[in-house]
Formats: structure tokens, C-alpha cells, sequence
């Protein structure tokens, strides 16, 4: 596995310093949401130079070359997502942009929205343009109200300003863009449970093939991107591709926004190159440790993602290194917990997310997320017995890759890594009728122990 | 009652989708946003402006968590309960409030004036515990914190003012409700010096 870190160092010189921020460059700048101040500090100057210099394929074309990767999720290379559209349709095409953030542990794509909502708004043109779409849809969930308005009126804002609308900026090119509300619907992040959404149906994912690409919105070819990814790309057409791919690694270029939460002093955002490793971020970003304890587990990409070891602080966070070690970096939602911290009460709260965000439609998940809730539950209050430690295994084997979608194989990754990682602690919750950390450590387990009896 | 602004804005939404259908969740939020909860009638409306059967209205409507068919309090909290929230505290802010409120999760007090509710991450985990009343973000909450916030509420302050009232109130670590941007610089020799805590 290649130090990420030193294969930086060794590619010098770096076009925009060490660290250079992508997506957040002028986050601290007051009153950047609004567009004029917005425009005094470049806004909107990366869109003019990509309808000026680039014709859609090239813009596909740089924008592969930039190495960017989908910031949803699963990673996937943007520019070779473009590409898939079919060149000719009947059918008009669409973009939708997924701004349904509900991952626990992500909290990336709101501060964009609410912050800066021109950045998305610029990059929102720029992709439905390299793309030939001309109506995007911004699907912001629900819950996230300010972030949805203050998209709703950078919108209208660039509308106002002509960046939105007939012949932008005398190109030839129109565009328009419709803002849409979630109603509180996890799976509604999945992108063709996103379509269902929009279409003013129950969230409920769809069959794969045939992808989005070719048959989505409306059975339109259709694009769905991440809030982050498309934040990426005013950058990108700004300061070219060649200076995105220096940052990060081999495989994994540019910058992520980094949403680091749970036990460490300064929990928060942060912009840094792909490959920053663990230790860095939790020690000299995040601070370090709260009350100076140690780390117990790491959840990298969200709460979907599988947990690992206090063994890998030294684990460079780009795409292949995390996946090398067993789990993802998904939606780069980093999740520490300290060694005070129960790790059976932990993962019961997170499967409980996955057990109530089941949409129902597939039995294994439906069925399996409530079964496994259960299960961690009588182990959690000291009621468990051994075999439950192998039944919620076999649960999970049951369930991974065998539903409808992506979301029942997610509630799987909690349980089964912590039962790698921390088996000693389940059994000593059915041995001794009480955590083996926490304040679950002392409690008086007495109707555990006379239902033991 | 439905009012014919709120229909004439239904219609509005419709038409600015390609398909009518796809106004389904703007519009109930119209009509939930005037109304305080969906009620028949508004089912009948929404099925009316975008032209399907008031049953596949109803199917979406449970199908979604921020709907509902019965009214709620006036001040409705939801308390994350997800996993960063989760360790960071946000159980022992669930109790006090429903000590305080004397009601349980997902009850309304009797005098209707609040709905407490334990809901899933709000994409505040940087910043929990976090809730939200009415919408609006309150982060970093205590269980003090939240007990004095219903205090705040109780006698008639409004979200509007919540801002300037973590402000004043705060203690020492200072109450974020709103963005809060540009906290710290880091000095570190390890080739991200300049990287800053963004939110
Ligand atoms: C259960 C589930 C929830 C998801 N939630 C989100 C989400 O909230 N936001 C998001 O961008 N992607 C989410 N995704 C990933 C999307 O399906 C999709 O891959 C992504 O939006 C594509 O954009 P990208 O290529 O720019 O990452 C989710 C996937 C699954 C299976």
C-alpha cells in the first residue's frame, strides 16, 4: 500500500501549495452565499471559462482527466458516469443532484448547501452543460430546510444574473433548474429510489439494469451526483485538471471534505487531499482524543461503512487503502469511538437507523434489519445467550448481497465488524449480564440475571 | 379548510414540473406548511392538482416521515439519535426533555404546545448533540441547554431569537445554531498546516 502522504511530497511542485481547498476556499468569506459577494471572489468565472474554452465532450474529457470520483458514496469515476449517457435519445435528458445527505456520520453536503450554495449552484451548470442536459434537479432532503432555501435562492439568484436560463452567458446553451424537497426518507440517497421520489412515488430503489444513464427520470438518460462532487467542479474547470489530479493519490486525486465526528476535541469539517491519513486527521485536525482517552474505533465513510481497529490510525484515507482494510471510505463520514464507549450499545444505535430506514420493499432487509435489532438488543441489556453472536453472523450472511439494494448489505457492516473486532465484549455482555466499558459496566443486571436463572 | 391560495399554489407547483406527479411532495408540503398536518381534505386537494387517486396520495404520505395525518404541537423538537449524536450524549438530552416536557418521545403535551420526537441523523454530527425545533439546527446541546431552551420557548420566544439567545446564555464553549465557520488554524508539520476546521 502506497504511503500516500510521501507520494505527494516526491511529486513536487504542487500547482496550489500543500493544501490547497478545493470546495472551500472561501467558506470563511461572510456573505458568500449571496451572489454578489459570491462573484467578488471568482464566483461564477469558472462556468464562463468552461462554456468559453470547453465543448461538452472535452469538458467530459477533462473532467476524466481530473480523476474525480463520486463523493455519494460508492466512489465512482464522474467523467466515465458522463460518458455512459447515450449520445442520441428520444427522450429528453436529465441531471439530479442528490443533496439527500441522511448517512450517519456525514454532515458534508448541508455546510456546501448552506454555506455556499452558489459553489453547487456553478458546478450544477457546468455539469448539465458537459452533459447537454438542460433542466437539473436539486433534490435537497428534507429535514435540512435552510439548506434547501438557501439553494432555493442562489438559484433564483443566478436566474436573476443569466446563469440560469436562455443562452447562458451568450453560448447557445440553456438551462433550467427545479429545487425539490425530500420528506424524510433515507433511501431516497439511493439514486434510483431518488427518481421514484421525484417522480412523486414512495421511495423505493429500483431494478439495476437498466441504469439511470440510460433509462431515468422520466425513463430519460439520466445523471445523479453527489452535492460534493459537483462543488468539485468549479475548481476543476478554474485551475485546469492536471492541477485537481496532483492532489491525493494514484487512484484517488484531488480533495475530500472530511466530516469528522464523535469522541475527539475539535469534531468538524475538513478539507484535505485524498490519502490524509487517520492520525492526522483525528490527532493534529481533530485534535486529538477527548479527556485524553484512547481510540477504540473508527467508522470511516459513515455508519454503512464496516468499523475498524485502533490498529489502523496510520491508514491513508483514499478510496483503495480503506477498502484494502476491509471497509470504504463512502461518504468520508468519519466516526471515532473512544475506549469508554460500549461497542454493542454503539452498534445498536446504528442498527436501529437501518431497521427504521428499511423501506419495506425486499424481505431480507425488511425482515432481517428487525431481527437483527433484536438480537443486539437482548445482548446490549445482558439477556443474550453465545449463539446469538453466530445467529446475528448468519443473519447478516443472509442478508449481504442478497437484497433489492445496497442499504440492507450497509446494516450488515456494523455488526459483523464489530463482531470481528470485539467478540470478547458480546460474549462478556451474555457471561456477566453487563458492558464490559460504559456506564453499562456497573449497572445491577437483576432481571438479566433472574431471567438467567 | 383548504383554501383556494393554497390550491392556486398547488397549481403553480404543478406546472412547473415536467409531469404533474412529480409536484406530489411540494405540494403536501403547501399543504402541511399551512395547514399543520395533512387531513383528508388536503389529500383530496393534492390528489385534485396533480390529477391521481387520493389512495396513492395516502401511499406516499405514509410512506415519508415528515408527514403526518394528525396535528402536532406547536413547537415540534426532534433530538437526533443517530450514532455521533448517540455518543456524544444525546440520550441523556432525550430524557431531560421528556422529564421536562413531562411526555414521552413522539408524544405532544397535553396544552399542544410541544411534540417531542427522537428522529435519525440530521447531518449535525460535527456539532452534537444536535436538534432541531421547527426546523431550525440547535447544536452542542446539554441536557441543560435543552431544559432551558423549552424555558426560552415557554415564554413566547421564537426560533428567530434562538440564535442571539445561545449567545447570551451560553456557557464558555458557546452555542452554534447556525454556521459557524473559520474556528480554528491548525499548526502541524505534517504538510496540511493550513487546514482549517471549515464547519
Ligand atoms: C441506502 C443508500 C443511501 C444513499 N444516500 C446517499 C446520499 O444521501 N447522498 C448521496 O450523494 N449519495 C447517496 N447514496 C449513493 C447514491 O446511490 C449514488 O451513488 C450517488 O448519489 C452518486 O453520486 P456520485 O457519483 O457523485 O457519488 C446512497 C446509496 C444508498 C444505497
Amino acid at each position: 500500500m502506497a504511503d500516500s502522504t510521501e507520494t505527494q511530497t516526491e511529486r513536487a511542485p504542487l500547482p496550489l501549495g500543500p493544501n490547497p481547498r478545493f470546495i472551500t476556499e472561501n467558506f470563511e468569506v461572510p456573505g458568500i452565499d449571496q451572489i454578489e459577494v459570491y462573484r467578488a471572489h471568482g464566483g461564477y468565472e469558472a462556468l464562463a471559462k468552461a462554456l468559453k474554452s470547453f465543448q461538452p465532450d472535452e469538458l467530459v474529457e477533462e473532467v476524466k482527466k481530473s480523476g474525480l470520483r463520486g463523493r455519494g458514496g460508492a466512489g465512482f469515476a464522474t467523467g466515465l458516469k458522463w460518458s455512459f449517457l447515450p449520445k442520441e435519445s428520444p427522450k429528453p435528458r436529465y441531471l439530479c443532484v442528490n443533496g439527500d445527505e441522511s448517512e450517519p456520520g456525514t454532515f458534508k453536503d448541508r455546510m456546501i448547501m448552506e454555506v455556499s450554495p452558489h459553489l453547487l449552484v456553478e458546478g450544477v451548470i457546468i455539469a448539465s452543460y458537459a452533459t447537454k442536459v438542460h433542466h437539473a434537479f436539486i433534490y435537497v432532503r428534507g429535514e435540512l430546510l435552510k439548506a434547501g432555501l438557501q439553494v432555493e435562492r442562489a438559484v433564483r439568484e443566478a436566474v436573476e444574473a443569466g446563469f440560469i436560463g436562455k443562452d447562458i452567458l451568450g453560448s447557445g446553451f440553456d438551462l433550467a433548474i427545479t429545487v425539490h424537497h425530500g420528506a424524510g426518507a433515507y433511501i431516497c440517497g439511493e439514486e434510483s429510489a431518488l427518481l421514484e421520489s421525484l417522480e412523486g412515488k414512495r421511495g423505493y430503489p429500483r431494478l439495476k439494469p437498466p441504469f439511470p444513464a440510460v433509462v431515468g427520470l422520466y425513463s430519460g438518460p439520466t445523471v445523479i451526483n453527489n452535492v460534493e462532487t459537483l462543488a468539485a467542479l468549479p475548481a476543476i474547470a478554474r485551475y485546469g485538471a492536471d492541477a485537481y489530479a496532483a492532489y491525493g493519490t494514484e487512484k484517488s486525486k484531488g480533495t475530500r471534505v472530511y466530516c469528522l465526528s464523535g469522541h475527539v476535541n475539535r469534531p468538524g469539517n475538513y478539507e484535505a487531499p485524498l490519502g490524509l491519513s487517520l492520525r492526522t486527521l483525528i490527532e493534529d485536525l481533530g485534535g486529538g482524543m477527548r479527556d485524553g482517552r484512547a481510540v477504540k474505533a473508527i467508522i470511516p465513510g459513515g455508519s454503512s461503512s464496516p468499523m475498524l481497529g485502533a490498529d489502523k490510525l496510520d491508514l491513508p484515507l483514499d478510496y483503495e487503502a480503506v477498502a484494502a482494510a476491509g471497509s470504504m471510505l463512502g461518504s468520508a463520514g468519519v466516526i471515532v469511538v473512544d475506549d469508554q464507549t460500549c461497542i454493542v450499545g454503539a452498534t445498536l444505535r446504528m442498527s436501529e437507523f437501518y431497521r427504521d430506514e428499511s423501506c419495506g420493499k425486499c424481505t431480507p432487509c425488511r425482515e432481517g434489519t428487525f431481527w437483527l435489532v433484536q438480537l443486539v438488543e437482548r445482548l446490549e441489556a445482558g439477556e443474550g445467550r453465545e449463539s446469538d453472536i453466530d445467529l446475528l453472523l448468519d443473519i447478516c450472511d443472509n442478508m449481504f448481497g442478497k437484497c433489492f439494494c445496497p442499504l440492507g448489505d450497509a446494516a450488515t457492516s456494523c455488526i459483523v465488524s464489530s463482531i470481528k473486532l470485539f467478540r470478547d465484549e458480546y460474549i462478556h455482555h451474555v457471561r456477566e449480564h453487563a458492558c464490559l466499558v460504559g456506564p453499562g459496566a456497573t449497572r445491577a443486571h437483576a432481571t438479566a440475571e433472574a431471567h438467567a436463572r | 379548510m383548504v383554501s383556494e391560495a393554497l390550491k392556486a399554489q398547488m397549481r403553480e407547483t404543478v406546472a412547473r414540473y415536467p409531469l404533474a406527479r412529480s409536484a406530489m411532495l411540494p405540494c403536501l408540503h403547501l399543504a402541511q406548511d399551512e395547514l399543520g398536518y395533512l387531513p383528508d381534505e388536503a389529500i383530496v386537494a393534492v390528489a385534485e392538482a396533480i390529477g391521481v387517486k387520493s389512495d396513492e396520495v395516502e401511499s406516499v404520505v405514509t410512506f415519508y416521515s415528515m408527514f403526518h395525518q394528525e396535528p402536532k404541537g406547536r413547537h415540534v423538537i426532534k433530538v437526533c439519535a443517530s450514532v455521533s449524536c448517540y455518543l456524544m450524549g444525546c440520550d441523556a438530552v432525550i430524557d431531560r426533555l421528556e422529564r421536562r416536557l413531562g411526555v414521552r418521545r413522539g408524544e405532544t403535551t397535553p396544552d399542544g404546545r410541544f411534540t417531542l420526537e427522537a428522529v435519525e441523523c440530521l447531518a449535525a454530527c460535527g456539532m452534537a448533540p444536535a436538534l432541531q425545533v421547527n426546523g431550525e439546527f440547535v447544536e452542542q446541546v446539554s441536557p441543560e441547554r435543552a431544559e432551558r431552551l423549552v424555558t426560552f420557548l415557554e415564554e413566547g420566544g421564537d426560533m428567530a431569537q434562538v440564535r442571539n439567545y445561545w449567545r447570551q446564555f451560553s456557557d464558555g464553549a458557546g452555542m452554534a445554531t447556525e454556521t459557524e465557520i473559520g474556528v480554528t488554524t491548525e499548526a502541524s508539520d505534517n504538510g496540511v498546516s493550513n487546514t482549517k476546521k471549515v464547519r
